[in-house]
């Protein structure tokens, strides 16, 4: 044996820079993604400053849109963005629901099952332009042969968004449902339980944290969609009970005015903007904690 | 031995024959048939789209339609050569911004788990993928359009770079998480440091699942229109490299949306031959990420 004791030093200094720097480049790199969030809200903030001054909380409650008269209010809007999203989660619940629960059992095999996973989460991949493009030509046109749809309006919109949002729905429910406890289900199944009082009994309460928390992420979705509603919604700015008229939303209003609007006007957009990422954000915030609740269990 | 098999006591008979037409079993099969019926009814609009997608948009493609620049209204021809440039320029900008800073992010979070903070960070990026893209772009408008006093490609691929962002975090986070714990203990075991484990052996091992991530972020940020509507705009012209790019750009999603909504006929085939390139470039990563992500076993 030529070989001598290997000699142990510490790390020279400027590996120990050198590591301690790629330590400190990538936490602050990870912390710019939480100063991302914290910046958008403030620049959106400061450049609705000018719009919270002049109209106050009324704007929100106020329902004219006249750039004329300077005169600005959000409530169309609001209406529309709240009624399409309910009318979309409305329909999309039971069909997501049903498509998490039939692709969690034993239905299939698991090969056409993934394909079908597969296909579904297509349906999210989908560009939202290309969903207001599809409903323009296709949708409109069809609604009207056997409804009162005389144009663009409430319905083709929301029955749009009903098919965005359903992927989300779906996937984050087969999520909820394939995590419950095996044990849970052979103990129901043991006791005599059927498979759908298996799943409406046992599996569905122990699910029901992560599958609120996709409904919930999916009315976030559904809220702040912007392209197919805008092309499909006909941007009136008139608060109308009937689905089979025009109506409006914040982000739809939003994408229409911005680019020409100036002075005041820009800062009532910014003012709407900020209204909808609190709204968003609230929306958000609360159907993460659900799903991480969810994968904690 | 003799044991006697003790008769039920008070239960009469026990039929242990599942009863086809008790209420219970109708149920379960009426439910599970509303259940199949349902998802029959989820992927429908899948197919219907696409055939339109094909159909419409296939017939509206050709070789001008790649180079050539978009017609005026009521003008025959033309194509969008400058939107698709535009596009790649825009979502190449949010690219080179956000995949670094994605990355490394990403390597922080799972590589120096450090609790609290890495469990706020995670949560900041959830939260951040469920930013409207409209807001986006409003937040990109008056951070960039009303600093520099200029619609640009920068501003649109800044604001892509956003949306980028946590798909690009998540997907990294996931996959090296998935790299073995064996891995990195072996590398410390010889002596190496934090940066050499990380970026010699651990990011090489994660790598095809990083890239697939960043195919998919980068085919959904090509897709995206809203966060573009006010920061890249729109033109009829080629992107403008004297005026380094400071001057609206032309993408293709925007082109579907301005094409799509006014009545010229020729102007609308090309929305449609747009919208086809736009939903294959989705379709085909994702296909291919999936069945990339189906083999990797670490």
């Amino acid at each position: 044996m030529n070989d001598p004791t290997p000699k142990i030093e510490p790390r020279s200094g400027v590996e120990r820079t050198l590591d301690s720097a790629f330590y400190w480049s990538a936490k602050l790199l990870a912390l710019a993604i939480a100063g991302v969030l914290v910046w958008i809200t403030i620049q959106v903030a400061i450049a609705a400053i000018p719009a919270m001054k002049e109209f106050g909380i009324g704007f929100i409650s106020n329902s004219s849109w006249n750039p004329v008269k300077n005169q600005y209010g959000v409530w169309p809007a609001i209406y529309g963005t709240v009624v399409s999203s309910l009318i979309a989660l409305v329909l999309s619940v039971p069909i997501g629901l049903g498509v998490a629960i039939f692709l969690s059992e034993d239905y299939l095999p698991p090969s056409i099952q993934r394909i079908i996973v597969f296909l579904v989460e297509l349906l999210a991949a989908v560009p939202s332009v290309v969903y207001g493009l599809w409903g323009i030509f296709v949708l409109i046109p069809f609604l009207k042969s056997f409804t009162p749809l005389t144009g663009p309006g409430m319905l083709p919109a929301a029955l749009i968004l009903s098919v965005m949002i359903l992927p989300t729905i779906a996937a984050i429910g087969r999520d909820a449902i394939t995590n419950v406890d095996l044990g849970l289900r052979q103990a129901a199944v043991g006791l005599g339980a059927t498979r759908w009082e298996t799943i409406s009994q046992i599996i569905l309460p122990a699910a029901s944290s992560g599958i609120i928390g996709g409904i919930m992420l999916a009315l976030g979705r559904a809220l702040g969609e912007t392209m197919a509603v805008t092309m499909l919604i006909g941007n009136s700015n008139k608060v109308d009970v009937s689905v089979f008229k025009p109506s409006n939303t914040v982000s739809s209003l939003l994408a229409n005015q911005f680019a020409e609007a100036s002075g005041l006007q820009i800062a009532a957009l910014m003012y709407a903007a900020l209204i909808l990422f609190f709204i968003t954000l609230v929306v958000n915030v609360l159907a993460q904690l659900l799903v991480t609740r969810l994968q904690k269990i | 031995m003799n044991i006697s098999n003790p008769e039920p006591s008070g239960y009469g008979e026990i039929n242990l024959k599942r009863n086809l037409f008790s209420p219970r079993t109708l149920f379960g099969l009426g439910m599970s048939g509303l259940a199949g019926l349902f998802t029959l009814m989820a992927i429908v609009p899948l197919f219907i789209i696409l055939s339109y997608l094909i159909t419409k948009g296939v017939s509206s493609l050709s070789a001008a339609v790649f180079t050539e620049l978009p017609p005026p209204p009521l003008v025959d021809g033309g194509g969008f050569g400058n939107a698709i440039l535009g596009t790649v320029l825009m979502v190449g900008i949010g690219a080179l911004i956000s995949i670094p800073l994605g990355i490394m992010a990403a390597i922080y979070l799972s590589e120096f788990n450090e609790g609290k903070v890495a469990e706020w960070i995670r949560f900041a990026t959830n939260v951040l993928s469920g930013v409207p893209s409209i807001i986006v772009g409003v937040f990109a408008y008056s951070a960039i359009v009303l600093t520099f006093k200029s619609y640009s490609a920068w501003a649109g691929g800044f604001a892509l770079s956003i949306l980028m962002l946590p798909i690009i975090v998540r997907t990294t986070d996931e996959s090296l998480k998935l790299v073995p714990q064996d891995v990195r203990q072996a590398s410390v075991g010889i002596g190496a440091n934090q940066y050499q484990t990380v970026l010699q052996l651990v990011l090489p091992a994660a790598l095809p699942a990083i890239i697939t991530g960043i195919t998919l972020s980068i085919a959904r940020a090509a897709g995206e229109t809203a966060p573009l509507l006010f920061t890249a705009l729109f033109t009829q012209f080629w992107p403008n490299w004297d005026a380094l790019l400071v001057e609206p750009t032309a993408s293709l999603a925007v082109l579907v949306y301005n094409f799509a909504i006014v009545p010229f006929k020729n102007q609308q085939e090309l929305a449609w031959g747009a919208a086809f390139i736009l939903v294959m470039l989705v379709l085909v990563t994702s296909v291919i990420s999936r069945l990339a992500t189906a083999k990797r076993t670490y």
